[in-house]
């Protein structure tokens, strides 16, 4: 399978948690193919696994049993330093912002570029401006995270996540702290943004009208992908 | 600021943006560090001083080699000698002059009712003992009997004595049971050991100290022709003087033994080195608290970067960063408010207390590395940042 065309390819994926007693399956024998430049959400009830799926593809946690094939290559015994240059390709968006408190809304952006060195940072701040602006914050640059409303400040973190022209995007309930209005904005604008780069955006969420956006609808319950359409 | 570090890093300097967030804790840290530099600039300039006072009388003296009992430790603590080592020496070659010389102490109950610990040398006045022509040129004032000179800069010396003595009147005193009579000033400096200096012929020394016996002086000074070597002389002297009872040493020898004893056997030298380490761990706690409290405090921020995709070397980076800042931007207060200090200590204590030209840098080096060791242990907090948690 080409690995440009599909940027997510998972083959019999298990996860456990605990030790002993108390270990626990979490994925039970999961498949899945994602295609480039999509916008697929995941749902399903609280505990189904959603999270630790987004965890293990993300680079965020390691693969113990089964294949995750991340831009084609095998994440399943792949080294610290492997995975830290995958996550580079990668943007992350949060249910909290989780934005630095010490540095304003375009220093965080910032952050989002200049893991990527020297070269990108050449111009950092054009980038991060023309983003904070699309996203509607081309007047709140220079303010501090506590001075921001929650839609504002999630926006922010979109803009991190985004400002490093990522391959992919994890988004876990992203919505979750903001009103109903504003998380609809929210995804609207990431949807908008990811068609123009061709980006592919995962996301957990049980907000029934984002669905809507979705170009692909994926359902877990306990542990197994029980529907994809 | 954020700007020139920007630079300075080729990034952003997150630790000084975390440091000034807070600036309740930053001034907290800063405190400590100033703190901990005061405590050890203190202690350090205590035992400069300790050293320099006790080099201050050697410094005066006329001689090139001194004879003195084994059993000395410091010119304030010594043992005496038999006279006889003072004629065997001057019939060495290579030696122009021997005098004996006597030292005690007495209590000085001033009029205003403070006592000062005065160390008195009893000297032969037709010789010159000493270097200083304040001393030589009255050495015929002290042919009279109970005549004395006073070291001008002995401890709280009343305004009205060197009133006194500068108008060219006499002095007088009572001290151990006679009347002594100041005719004159010198300059050597209090020290650790006494408060000032008194200079009398050897007959009035032994009119003041009756048990001192003439035949037992406390040292020889001896120099030696022109053109001779003292290290030389100083073997030859060794060759013929008695090993068991006799130390002959070099001047500057002496003097480096006595400054040896006085900082590594004596109490006072022992306690300033300990202050010296207390100070740095005092430093190295304050420190590690805050840089600890505030990694703490980041883990989620943290724990974001790591999953952007920073190495652990990032995160390393920003906790020296702020460890450097904090030596930095505490040295700065550390180093002025001991130089006051030392100004203040140094007029009350009238102790040679001085900032030396290398002691900043030493002690900056000491902060840079004390800031250091405190952000290494603060770092294994670090290990608090995972990215799994995140979501
Ligand atoms: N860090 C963890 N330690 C132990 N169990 C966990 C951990 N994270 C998730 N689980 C368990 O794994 C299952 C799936 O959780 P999760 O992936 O968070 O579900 P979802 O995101 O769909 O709500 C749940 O039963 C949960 O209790
Ligand atoms: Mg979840």
């Amino acid at each position: 399978m080409n690995s440009d065309q599909h940027p997510i390819v998972v083959t019999g994926l298990n996860h456990w948690f605990g030790a002993g007693e108390a270990r626990k399956q979490a994925l039970y024998n999961v498949d899945l193919t994602i295609e480039r430049g999509k916008l697929i959400v995941l749902m399903g009830p609280s505990g189904s696994g959603k999270t630790t799926l987004l965890t293990l593809i993300g680079c965020l946690r390691r693969v113990e049993e089964g294949s995750v094939k991340l831009f084609g290559n095998e994440l399943y015994g792949a080294t610290e330093e492997m995975l830290v240059l995958s996550r580079r390709r990668l943007g992350f968006i949060f249910q909290a912002h989780n934005l630095h408190d010490s540095l304003t809304a375009i220093q965080n952006v910032r952050m989002g570029l200049e893991v990527h060195g020297a070269p990108t940072m050449k111009s950092w701040r054009p980038a991060a401006e023309r983003l904070l602006s699309i996203l509607g914050l081309g007047d709140r640059m220079n303010y501090l995270p506590k001075n921001l409303s929650g839609g504002q400040a999630q926006r922010v973190a979109v803009a991190r996540a985004l400002v490093g022209n990522p391959d992919v995007v994890f988004a876990d309930e992203p919505t979750a702290a903001l009103d109903k209005d504003t998380g609809h904005e929210v995804v609207a604008l990431l949807k908008r943004l990811g068609e123009v780069r061709n980006t592919t955006t995962l996301m957990v969420t049980h907000d029934s009208r984002i669905l809507d956006l979705a170009d692909q609808i994926i359902t877990m319950e306990d542990g197994r992908i029980v529907r994809i359409g | 600021m954020t700007a020139f570090l920007n630079v300075l890093f080729g990034r952003l300097p997150i630790g000084w943006l975390q440091l000034t967030h807070n600036r309740g804790r930053l001034a907290a840290a800063l405190a400590g560090v100033a703190f901990a530099n005061i405590l050890v600039f203190m202690q350090l300039g205590f035992m400069g001083a300790l050293v320099e006072s006790a080099k201050l009388p050697y410094r005066q003296m006329a001689a090139d080699i001194l004879i003195y009992s084994s059993d000395t430790n410091t010119l304030s603590d010594s043992g005496t000698v038999p006279r006889q080592r003072m004629f065997q020496a001057l019939s060495t070659p290579g030696v122009r002059t021997a005098s004996a010389v006597y030292i005690g102490r007495i209590d000085w109950d001033r009029s205003d009712g403070v006592t000062s610990n005065m160390q008195v040398f009893g000297i032969d006045p037709d010789k010159q003992v000493f270097r200083s022509p304040a001393i030589n040129s009255r050495l015929d004032r002290l042919k009279l009997q109970n005549v004395g000179l006073i070291d001008r800069k002995t401890r709280n010396t009343p305004k009205d004595v060197l009133a006194v003595i500068d108008s060219g009147k006499p002095y007088s005193f009572e001290a151990a049971g006679k009347t002594l009579s100041i005719q004159g000033d010198f300059d050597i400096g209090a020290g650790f050991d006494a408060d000032g200096y008194f200079i009398v012929s050897d007959q009035t020394f032994l009119n003041l100290f009756p048990k001192r016996k003439p035949g037992a002086p406390n040292y020889v000074f001896v120099t030696v022709e022109p053109g001779a070597n003292p290290d030389v002389v100083a073997k030859q002297l060794r060759s013929i003087l008695p090993a068991k009872d006799t130390i002959v040493d070099t001047l500057e020898k002496a003097a480096v033994k006595d400054q040896t004893y006085q900082t590594t056997e004596r109490p006072v030298g022992i306690v300033f080195g300990f202050g010296v380490i207390i100070g740095i761990l005092v430093g190295i706690v304050i420190v590690y608290q805050v840089l600890s409290t505030d990694v703490a405090d980041h883990l989620g921020e943290y724990a974001t970067f790591k999953a952007i995709g920073y190495r652990q070397s990032f995160f390393l980076g920003i906790v020296f960063e702020e460890a450097l800042l904090l030596a930095l931007l505490g040295f700065i207060p550390g180093i002025l408010i001991s130089l006051v200090l030392y100004k203040v200590a140094a007029v009350a204590t009238g102790l040679p207390i001085v900032m030396t030209a290398l002691r900043p840098v030493g002690v900056f080096f000491g902060t840079l590395l004390m800031c250091s060791a405190s952000g290494a242990f603060a770092t294994r907090r670090l290990a608090g940042a995972d990215p799994a948690d995140l979501f």
